[in-house]
C-alpha cells in the first residue's frame, strides 16, 4: 500500500540542506537508444530487423542471428514478474539515501528479461506488471514497473516521485501571467495539488485584464517579473527563488515581420530579449537557488520551457519566432546539463500555432491553452523530457525525423 | 550440437604446491604486492627460483592498469605461455584446463596459476561502479545493489519455485563457519548459529548479513605441470583426472536456475571414470549459499529443485555426511576477489595431499572442485569444475 | 561684460541666490515609456546589464550598459520625430543649434483642473488667462503645462485605460497658435508626451507634434517638478545628446531660478 503524500511542514531555517546526488549515469551509446524513448514517455527495445528477437541489455549485434541492424522500436508493455527484491545496503552514496530500494527481475512479454525499479504496489513472483521507461535523477533512461491496475495514490511512491516532477504540494512559478496560457496553466496545475503558484506579470502600469480570473484560483500569488529587466528578475529571485520546486516559463512574443522589412529587426530584437534574453535572466537567477534544492525537502524538480515547435524548423510565416525559439531550444540543452547535478529535469513543451489572437490567421488544427495546460501536468507527471503538443507538433516532429530537408522545403509551400 | 568426439584425457598432468596467502580485510598494499607474495611462496615450495616458472596465468580484479604481460617485467618473468584469465570464480579451473594441455603437448613445462587482489576502502564500490558494459546499462542503476542484489533476484526465483528456505541456506552457511574454526587463516574467527544467520540484518532480500562473502585483500596459487616434472623437483601432487568449463549457459532461461555444469557434467564423470557417489568431498564457489546449493544440483548429487531436500538431508561439517568447503569457503574465510575461485582448488590440494591440517578430512582420494562467476547482467556466465585426484589411487 | 555676468551667475549658485531645480525623473526600469499598437515598432524602455560590480568581471570597478529609446523617460523631442518637420533644415538632436538648448521658461498652472479629470485640454482661452495675470508669452520661450501628473506613480501615470491613455495635454487649436502667435521655442509636460493622452482623435492627429515639429520647435516630457517653478522667469537648460541623426533622447533638464521668486 502506497502511503499518501503528507503535505510539507515548513522547513526549520536552521537545519542544512540536504545536497542532491544523483544515481550512477554512466551509459553505452547504444543505450542512449532508451532514453530517446524515455524522455518522449515511448516505451522502446532493440528489435532484430532480420529474425524479430527483442535484445535486451542494448547491444551492438543480435544475438541470435548477429544481425547488425538492431533498432529500436515501439515494444508491448506487459510483462511477468519473475522476482524482486528490497536493497537494503549499497556503496552509491544516491540510494543510500533511499534504502531500502526495491528492485525486479521482470519477463517482458516480447521476451528479455529486465532488471527494473519496482513500485511498492507490485505484488509477488508471478503476477503481471506494465512498464514504462522513466528518466532518473541522472536523466538517464530506465524500466519502471507498476502494476497493471491503478492503486491508491500509486504517484507518491517515492521511487516513483524520483523518476517525476509531479507538482502535488509543490511550489510553482509562472514566469508570464500576460500569456493567453497562464489562466489554463494555473488552473491545471491548482487542480494537480500544486500548493502556491506565483504568476510573474511585467509592467503593471500596463492594465492587465486576466487578473482578477487569475487570484480567484486558490493559491495564486501575482508577482512582478519582467524577463526584459535584469533587475526585475534578480529581485523576485531574491525574494522567491528559494520557494520554486518547478518553474514554467510562459514567456513569449509573436509579432507578424517579413524578413525584409525595415523594422524586422527592432522586432527581432524585441523577441530575443522577450524570449531569448528572458530565459537567460531567469536562468541565471533561479537556476543556481534550483540546482541547489534538488533534495530540498519536497524539492525542486523541473524548470519546464514552453517552445514552438518551429523551434526545431523554421515557419517563414513567424520567422522571427521561430528563430528565437530556436535560440530558446539551445539555451535549455545548456541549462539542462546546468541543472542536472541538481537533479532538477529542463523540460521542453513543443506546440504547434497556439489558438491565441497572434496566431489568428493559421488555420487550424491550433493548440487551446487548456490542452496545453493538461499536457504540462501530464508531462510532469510522467516525468517526460520532450512533450510534444497537439497534432501539428507531433506531426512536424514525426516529418523532421524522417527527413529535415523535405520539412524545410515544405513550410515555403 | 554437433556430437562431439571424446576428449583426450588429462593423464600425466598434476598439480602441486598449493598456496594462500593469509587474507587481510583491508591492504594498503596493491595487487601485484600479493601477487609477488604469491610467486615468492610457489618458488619457496617449490624449491626453485620463480625464474624457472616458464608459464604464467593470473586472475585479478585491481592489477590495473597492468595487464598480464606487464608483470612478466615487474616480477623477472621469462615465460613461453602466458594468459590472462578475466573469468572471475571460474578463472582458477579454467586455467588449469588451459595449463594442463599446454604442459602435455610440451608448449611449456612449469605453470604458475595465481589469483590475487587487493582490497581497499573504495575498492568494492569502485569495481562494481564498471564491472561490465551490460551491468553499467541495466543493473547497476538499479539500486546499485552489486551482486548482492542481482543475486538475492535469482534466490528469491529458485526460492518460490523449488521451496528453499532461509534455513536451508543458512544451515550450509553455520556448516562452513564451523570448518572455517579450523582453518587459521580464515578471517571469520567467531562461531556462528542458525538464530544469528536468520536474524542478521538484511543486505537484499532474501539476503541477510551472513549470505553475503566478506570482500578482503589475499592470494591463491598453485602450480600445473607433468607428473615427471613434479617427481623430479620431489613435489608431493595431486591429478587431474577430469575439467570442464561452460559460459553464458541456457540464455534462454527467464531467471538463472542452473549454471553451465548441467550441460558437461556427464564429461567431468566420464572422463574422470567416476560417478557422484566416488566423490570425498566438494569445493563449491559460494558467493551465496543459493548458488551452492545449485551447484550441489548442476553437479549431479541430486536432481534440479531437489536441492532444498539434499541440504536437509546431509551434514557438510568435515566430518559430515557430505564434506562441503571444508576450510570455510569464501563465506567464513573471505572473498579475495578473484581469488575466491581458486581457494577451494587449493583447499582441495591441501586435502589430498593429507595437508589439511585441522581441517583435515578423513581418508580422501577424490574431491570436485567447482567454478562460477561473472554475473555480467542477470546471472553468473562463467562456470567450470574438476575433479581431482589423490597422487596414488 | 559677459565675464562679469557668469561671475555673477556662480556667486548666485554658490550663495543660493539662483536655487537649481531639476526637472527630471530618474531613469529606471519600472519608469512606463509610451505604448505603440502591438503591430508597430516599440520604444525600448530603460535597461540596464551590469558589467562588473567589484567583481571577477572587473575587481575594481563597477559600470553598467544601458538600452533605452530615445524617448524613454524624461525626455526631448527634436523636429525630425514628426513628419511634419522632416525636411527641415538643422532638425535633429546633433544639428539642432546649442543656443537653443537654453531659454526661458513660461510655467501654466492647470493642476487643480487635472485632478478631477485626466482629459484635461489647455485652450487658448485658458493662455490668455494666464497672460492676463503674467503678461505675455516672450518669443523663443519654453511653455510648460504643469499638471502635477508627475507626483503619480505606475498604472496611476500611465493612466491606459480601454480605449488608450488617458493624460491631460494641449487641443489642437492652442498649439497651432501658441507656434504661429507666440512663436514659442517648444512645449514641455508633465506626462508621456506633449499631446494628450487621447490625442490620436484630434484634428490633426497629435496636434502638438504636428505644430512643434512642423515648425522647427521642440518638445519635452515627463517633467518633474514644476511645482517647484514661477510662473515666468525660470531658466531652462535641457541639451539633448548629440545622437548622430537622432529623433531626440533622454535628458537631464535643469532650471535655475531665483530665490526671492515664488510660485
Amino acid at each position: 500500500m502506497t502511503r499518501p503524500l503528507a503535505k510539507p511542514l515548513r522547513k526549520n531555517p536552521l537545519s542544512r540542506t540536504k545536497v542532491p546526488l544523483l544515481p550512477p549515469s554512466a551509459r553505452s551509446r547504444k543505450a542512449q537508444g532508451l532514453t530517446l524513448a524515455a524522455a518522449t514517455g515511448r516505451f522502446m527495445l532493440q528489435c532484430c530487423a532480420e529474425c524479430g528477437t527483442y535484445a535486451y541489455p542494448p547491444r551492438d549485434a543480435c544475438p541470435r542471428c548477429l544481425s547488425a541492424a538492431l533498432p529500436f522500436v515501439d515494444a508491448p508493455t506487459g510483462g511477468t514478474l519473475l522476482s524482486k527484491t528490497s536493497v537494503e545496503v549499497t556503496s552509491d552514496p544516491y540510494f543510500r539515501e533511499h534504502m531500502p530500494w526495491r528492485v525486479g527481475l521482470v519477463q517482458l512479454d516480447c521476451g528479455p528479461s529486465v532488471v527494473t525499479h519496482l513500485h511498492g504496489d507490485c505484488a509477488g513472483t508471478g503476477s503481471r506488471v506494465t512498464l514504462s521507461l522513466q528518466l532518473d535523477k541522472s536523466g538517464q533512461a530506465v524500466f519502471f514497473a507498476k502494476p497493471v491496475s491503478e492503486t491508491p495514490h500509486m504517484e507518491d511512491d517515492p521511487q516513483w516521485r524520483e523518476m517525476t516532477a509531479d507538482p502535488k504540494y509543490r511550489r510553482m512559478l509562472i514566469t508570464d501571467g500576460r500569456s493567453p496560457m497562464a489562466l489554463a496553466l494555473a488552473a491545471a496545475l491548482k487542480k494537480a495539488g500544486a500548493s502556491t503558484i506565483y504568476v510573474g506579470i511585467a509592467n503593471r502600469w500596463k492594465p492587465f485584464d486576466g487578473q482578477l480570473q487569475l487570484e480567484a484560483i486558490d493559491g495564486v500569488e501575482i508577482v512582478d517579473l519582467d524577463l526584459t529587466s535584469e533587475r526585475s528578475v534578480q529581485d523576485l529571485a531574491a525574494d522567491i527563488g528559494a520557494k520554486v520546486e518547478v518553474l514554467i516559463n510562459t514567456a513569449d512574443h509573436v509579432r507578424p515581420a517579413h524578413l525584409f522589412d525595415a523594422g524586422a529587426a527592432n522586432t527581432a530584437r524585441d523577441t530575443m530579449d522577450h524570449t531569448v534574453m528572458g530565459l537567460l535572466r531567469l536562468a541565471q537567477s533561479f537556476g543556481p537557488v534550483m540546482r541547489a534544492r534538488g533534495a530540498d525537502g519536497v524539492a525542486a524538480a523541473a524548470w519546464l520551457n514552453i517552445l514552438s515547435v518551429h523551434a526545431l524548423s523554421s515557419d517563414p510565416q513567424f520567422g522571427v519566432h521561430s528563430a528565437a525559439h530556436a535560440a530558446c531550444l539551445s539555451l535549455s540543452q545548456w541549462l539542462r546539463t546546468q541543472l542536472r547535478p541538481g537533479g532538477v529535469r529542463v523540460i521542453n513543451a513543443f506546440a504547434g500555432p497556439l489558438d491565441t489572437e497572434w496566431f489568428q490567421t493559421v488555420p487550424p488544427p491550433k493548440v487551446a491553452p487548456k490542452t496545453l495546460a493538461d499536457a504540462i501536468v501530464d508531462g510532469l507527471k510522467r516525468g517526460l523530457e520532450d512533450i510534444y503538443v497537439g497534432d501539428v507538433a507531433k506531426d512536424l516532429y514525426a516529418r523532421l525525423l524522417d527527413n529535415q530537408k523535405a520539412v524545410e522545403r515544405e513550410a515555403e509551400q | 550440437m554437433t556430437a562431439s568426439r571424446p576428449r583426450k584425457s588429462y593423464d600425466g598432468v598434476v598439480l602441486a604446491v598449493p598456496v594462500a596467502v593469509p587474507y587481510e580485510r583491508y591492504s594498503i598494499e596493491s595487487a601485484h604486492w600479493w601477487i609477488g607474495r604469491a610467486l615468492r611462496t610457489l618458488a619457496d615450495g617449490a624449491g626453485i627460483s620463480h625464474r624457472e616458472f616458464d608459464g604464467f596465468a593470473v586472475s585479478s580484479f585491481t592489477m590495473g592498469p597492468d595487464a598480464a604481460i606487464a608483470l612478466t617485467q615487474h616480477f623477472g618473468l621469462t615465460p613461453r605461455w602466458l594468459d590472462h584469465l578475466p573469468m572471475g570464480g571460474a578463472s582458477g579451473i579454467v586455467s588449469i584446463r588451459r595449463a594442463a594441455r599446454a604442459v602435455q603437448a610440451g608448449d611449456v613445462n612449469i605453470v604458475a596459476c595465481v589469483a590475487a587482489d587487493t582490497n581497499q576502502v573504495d575498492t568494492f564500490r569502485k569495481t562494481l561502479a564498471s564491472f561490465s558494459r551490460f551491468a553499467q546499462d541495466a543493473s547497476y542503476p538499479y539500486g546499485a545493489g552489486g551482486p548482492n542484489a542481482s543475486f538475492a533476484l535469482i534466490a528469491r526465483a529458485y526460492m518460490d519455485r523449488y521451496g528453499a528456505t532461509r534455513e536451508d541456506f543458512g544451515k550450509l552457511c553455520v556448516a562452513q563457519r564451523d570448518n572455517a574454526l579450523r582453518y587459521p587463516h580464515a578471517l571469520m574467527k567467531k562461531p556462528l548459529t542458525l538464530e544469528q544467520y536468520m536474524s542478521a540484518r538484511p543486505i537484499a532480500e532474501p539476503f541477510h548479513l551472513f549470505d553475503c562473502v566478506m570482500p578482503c585483500a589475499g592470494a591463491e596459487a598453485f602450480l600445473v605441470m607433468r607428473e615427471e616434472t613434479a617427481v623430479s623437483l620431489g613435489l608431493p601432487f595431486v591429478r587431474l583426472l577430469s575439467a570442464i568449463e561452460r559460459h553464458n549457459a541456457f540464455p534462454d532461461d527467464a531467471v538463472q536456475t542452473r549454471g553451465g555444469w548441467v550441460m558437461d557434467r556427464d564429461e567431468l564423470y566420464g572422463m574422470a571414470s567416476l560417478t557422484p557417489d566416488d566423490i570425498d568431498f566438494v569445493q563449491t564457489y559460494d558467493d551465496y549459499p543459493v548458488i551452492s546449493m545449485m551447484q550441489f544440483e548442476d553437479l549431479g548429487f541430486c536432481g534440479k529443485g531437489e536441492g532444498p531436500d539434499f541440504v536437509r538431508q546431509h551434514t557438510f561439517t568435515i566430518d559430515g555426511s557430505f564434506p562441503h568447503n571444508t576450510s570455510g569457503g569464501q563465506l567464513s574465510v573471505g572473498q579475495a576477489g578473484a581469488a575466491g575461485g581458486h581457494l577451494g582448488i587449493v583447499e582441495a590440494m591441501r586435502q589430498l595431499l593429507g595437508a589439511a591440517g585441522g581441517t583435515q578430512v578423513a581418508d580422501v582420494k577424490v574431491g570436485l572442485v567447482s567454478g562460477f562467476g561473472m554475473i555480467n547482467y542477470d546471472r553468473g556466465l562463467a562456470s567450470a569444475a574438476a575433479i581431482l585426484a589423490r597422487q596414488s589411487a | 561684460m559677459s565675464v562679469d555676468i557668469l561671475e555673477t551667475l556662480a556667486g548666485s549658485l554658490a550663495s543660493g541666490d539662483i536655487r537649481v531645480v531639476d526637472l527630471t525623473h530618474t531613469l529606471s526600469p519600472d519608469f512606463p515609456i509610451i505604448v505603440m499598437p502591438p503591430e508597430l515598432g516599440q520604444p525600448a524602455p530603460f535597461r540596464m546589464e551590469r558589467i562588473s560590480r567589484y567583481d571577477a568581471g572587473g575587481p575594481a570597478w563597477y559600470w553598467n550598459n544601458l538600452s533605452f529609446g530615445e524617448h524613454t523617460g524624461t525626455h526631448f523631442d527634436a523636429p525630425i520625430h514628426w513628419y511634419t518637420g522632416r525636411d527641415l533644415p538643422l532638425n535633429s538632436v546633433d544639428t539642432l543649434p546649442p543656443t537653443d538648448m537654453i531659454a526661458r521658461a513660461c510655467v501654466i498652472d492647470c493642476s487643480r483642473e487635472s485632478v478631477g479629470n485626466a482629459d484635461f485640454l489647455l485652450t487658448v482661452a485658458d493662455v490668455m488667462v494666464w497672460e492676463e495675470q503674467h503678461g505675455q508669452i516672450p518669443p523663443r520661450s519654453w511653455v510648460l503645462l504643469r499638471t502635477d501628473w508627475s507626483k503619480r506613480n505606475g498604472a496611476a501615470y500611465a493612466n491606459l485605460l480601454a480605449d488608450g491613455a488617458h493624460t491631460p495635454g494641449p487641443n489642437s487649436e492652442v498649439m497651432q497658435w501658441l507656434v504661429t502667435e507666440r512663436d514659442i521655442l517648444g512645449f514641455g509636460t508633465e506626462t508621456i508626451g506633449t499631446d494628450a493622452g487621447q490625442a490620436g482623435h484630434f484634428s490633426p492627429p497629435y496636434p502638438a507634434h504636428h505644430y512643434l515639429h512642423g515648425a522647427g520647435r521642440y518638445g519635452l516630457q515627463c517633467l518633474a517638478n514644476l511645482d517647484q517653478l514661477p510662473a515666468t522667469g525660470a531658466m531652462i537648460f535641457a541639451a539633448p545628446l548629440k545622437i548622430q541623426g537622432g529623433s531626440g533622447s533622454p535628458l537631464r533638464v535643469l532650471a535655475l531660478v531665483q530665490s526671492r521668486s515664488t510660485v
